[in-house]
């Protein structure tokens, strides 16, 4: 058996209960009574390990209650711990004091699936806005997804602080760029922060619920959709999620492919970020020249697969575009370009003395906080976290370690330079990572046929998206139908980060930093 | 210093009239728009972008529209930060129920005469998150629409033409 699985076996043996309908085998689903719950995790954080997504499902439709499921990783393991809310008492104990991510998981989950989180300190609704009737939780089987919501009053209770010169100053949801929506509630003394309230669901467009009256193939476009610039990652993620209740096993040229694009989209995404970070900081010239670097990327993606952001590239069995000897050769080209250039813009960024001003120290994520709050991704590895699902869960062919060696940056300073030197060492691996694809890829189809889950099982997927993990969860009902999908962004558990990384900067470095975390908020607003 | 002016020097001039498939046709588009804007807005049309409830998606590619490649300053396109400023209001979504109120308010301060343009095939017509409790559809179901872009996402060419077309109609 798995490390965490023992960890809790010892103390609680009698009382858990392994589910079989949970796919892959590897990711094991353990059912523990309520009370027993807090123990569980309890447990789990003395054997280290991370909290990475916690979410409730309505189960009236199998004759049960509501589950809460509360997944925990570590290493190369995942853990999902059950426990189960009777219809007539949907309540479960918080988790929330053994783990800081919960925090938000289950403000969530008492918003939208109406379960309360007993012990939760904090109960003001998330996602939900003081304008939803009180009893409307979407997640519920017995609310109409397809009617409107009507309006009621209401007024969100922010968190203050008083004295003498402090003062506030409220950031969106409209902001200043072209930039998604979310609202920030500065507390400031002068030009110091000391407090920063984030409030988001403005992109809240029922994505979870949508999934429920749609077929399992029309779910991989909604997936493609959850956060436009990741689209790769979660349309992978879900594929994979579905292949694993299905027994499909993608071709393996598919998987390379699916290694391909996925490495293009972080490289793109990077190239961007970098840019726009050293913009922030009034160096313009960066962000024009990566650009362009950028566009370059783009439009091969067009020019090659048909979408400039790949797109509805990933499906449930395989991949819907394929590349040919030209098209490789084009690549390469491409590559040795993107190489050369960017190296020369590196040298310049590490040369300019007054961007490592603005840059060093600033927008500070500690490790210890980072591991306590269980960020992931670029994030957690600029904090002193080496955490990669590419390394520690790899589907094929990153699990080919001895020919393609994956190196992950760390950087432990966890602040923007760190987060910026993370992104500019992850593109040159990327590309490192490319040049190996197309010189291993494999023959053969792209696409396997897909079977239809059977009634009542899971799928689970965790995938190394350029943020960082990406969960995707499902549930099948009944008759084998979409009965639930759990989608957890990085951005869920990074914007804690950021709330955290901000007090004690100045105002104007917020975008800055902002940006250095670089957060989806329609990934995070689902 | 001595690197970035290399660089730049090496660079050059990047801007281009447009991706082979495209070039001739936004060629044209480029010509029309910059007489447009110079006629109708005095060299200087003012854009406020507007995420009413995207994917992101459709951000990425109007950021495109300010990389030196496609360089929209050059036709007289400018973004503002603020609606007060602006000529045209450039709006992607699905109108996320919980933007709605956001979006009147962006549009009520915005000054009239003002154009709005609905990018992308949900700000068209909600696209695949539909019209439910939260997703409200399309722009138009919530302010009025002058020119729609569909596309997931629009690219860029796509998008200079539809704005075009907004200043044109």
């Amino acid at each position: 058996m798995s490390l965490l699985h023992d960890a809790i076996a010892t103390a609680l043996d009698a009382e858990i209960r392994l589910d079989p309908s949970q796919h892959p085998a590897s990711v094991l689903l353990c059912q523990v009574p309520r009370e027993k719950f807090v123990e569980a995790a309890r447990l789990l954080k003395k054997a280290y390990a991370l909290l990475a997504a916690e979410w409730a499902t309505d189960e009236t439709a199998f004759g049960r209650g509501y589950g809460i499921y509360a997944c925990f990783r570590w290493g190369p393991e995942y853990l999902i711990v059950k426990t189960e809310a009777p219809a007539e008492d949907p309540t479960f104990p918080s988790l929330t004091r053994k783990f800081v991510p919960a925090y938000r998981f289950e403000r969530q989950i008492h918003s939208l699936m109406g379960v309360t989180p007993v012990g939760h300190p904090d109960l003001r609704p998330w996602i939900k806005f003081e304008d939803w009737p009180p009893d409307a939780w979407p997640l519920r089987k017995s609310f109409d997804p397809s009617r409107p919501l009507p309006r009621v009053p209401g007024e969100y209770a922010w968190a203050r602080a008083e004295g003498e010169g402090v003062y506030e100053i409220p950031v969106g949801p409209v902001h200043a760029g072209i930039i998604e929506p979310g609202h920030f509630r500065f507390q400031a003394v002068g030009e110091s922060i000391i407090n920063l309230e984030e409030r988001l669901g403005y992109v809240h467009k029922g994505i979870e619920k949508r999934f429920e009256g749609l077929s399992w193939q029309e779910g991989c476009r909604l997936a493609a959709r959850i956060s436009g610039d990741t689209t790769v990652a979660h349309s992978l993620a879900y594929a994979m999620a579905l292949e694993s209740m299905t027994a499909c096993q993608p071709p393996p040229r598919s998987q390379w492919l699916r290694a391909l694009f996925l490495e293009r989209e972080r490289i793109a995404n990077h190239l961007g970020d970098i840019g726009a970070i050293a913009n922030d900081a009034a160096f313009a010239f960066m962000l024009y020249q990566m650009m362009r670097l950028k566009e370059m990327l783009l439009r091969t993606n067009h020019q090659l697969f048909g979408h400039r952001l790949l797109m509805d590239r990933v499906q449930p069995g395989g991949v819907t575009a394929d590349i040919d000897a030209a098209g490789r050769a084009e690549m390469l080209a491409e590559l040795d370009i993107l190489a050369r250039e960017f190296e020369r813009l590196v040298v310049i960024y590490d040369e300019s003395p007054s961007l490592e001003d603005r840059v060093k120290d600033t927008g500070v994520l500690l490790p210890e906080t980072a591991r306590e709050l269980c960020v992931v991704g670029i994030v957690a590895r600029a904090s002193g976290m080496n955490l990669d699902c590419r390394i520690f869960n790899p589907f094929p062919p990153y699990d080919q370690y001895e020919s393609l060696e994956l190196n992950v940056p760390v950087m432990v300073t966890g602040d923007v330079h760190a987060r910026v030197w993370v992104r500019i060492n992850e593109i040159r691996e990327s590309i490192r990572i490319i040049r190996w694809l197309l010189d291993n890829l494999p023959a053969g189809e792209i696409t396997a046929p897909v079977g239809r889950p059977g009634p009542d099982g899971a799928g689970f997927a965790a995938v190394e998206g350029w943020r960082g993990e990406i969960i995707c969860w499902l549930q099948s009902g009944p008759a084998g139908e979409v009965s639930r999908v759990m989608v957890r962004d990085p951005s869920s558990v990074n914007w804690l980060g950021l709330e955290q990384a901000i007090p004690g900067n100045i105002v104007p470095d917020f975008p800055l930093c902002n940006k250095s975390f670089n957060q989806s908020y329609s990934g995070h607003d689902v | 210093m001595i690197r970035i002016a290399r660089q730049i020097l090496r660079t050059g001039i990047v801007t281009e009239p447009f991706i082979p498939e495209a070039r001739d046709q936004i060629r044209e588009i480029g010509s029309r728009l910059t007489a447009r804007i110079r006629k109708r807005f005095r060299g200087s049309l003012t854009i406020r972008q507007v995420d009413a409830g995207s994917c992101n998606g459709c951000e990425l590619e109007i950021h495109a529209l300010n990389n030196p490649i496609y360089n929209c300053e050059r036709f007289g396109i400018h973004f503002t930060a603020s609606p007060r400023f602006a000529d045209l209001l450039l709006v992607t979504g699905p109108v996320a129920h919980n933007m709605e109120i956001a979006l009147r308010r962006t549009y009520d301060a915005t000054p009239s005469p003002k154009l709005v343009v609905a990018v992308g095939d949900c700000g068209v017509d909600g696209g695949v998150f539909g019209r439910g409790y939260a997703s409200l559809g399309g722009i138009h179901q919530v302010i009025p629409v002058d020119v729609a872009i569909a596309g997931c996402p629009p690219t860029p060419w796509a998008l200079l033409t539809g704005i075009l077309q907004a200043i044109e109609g």
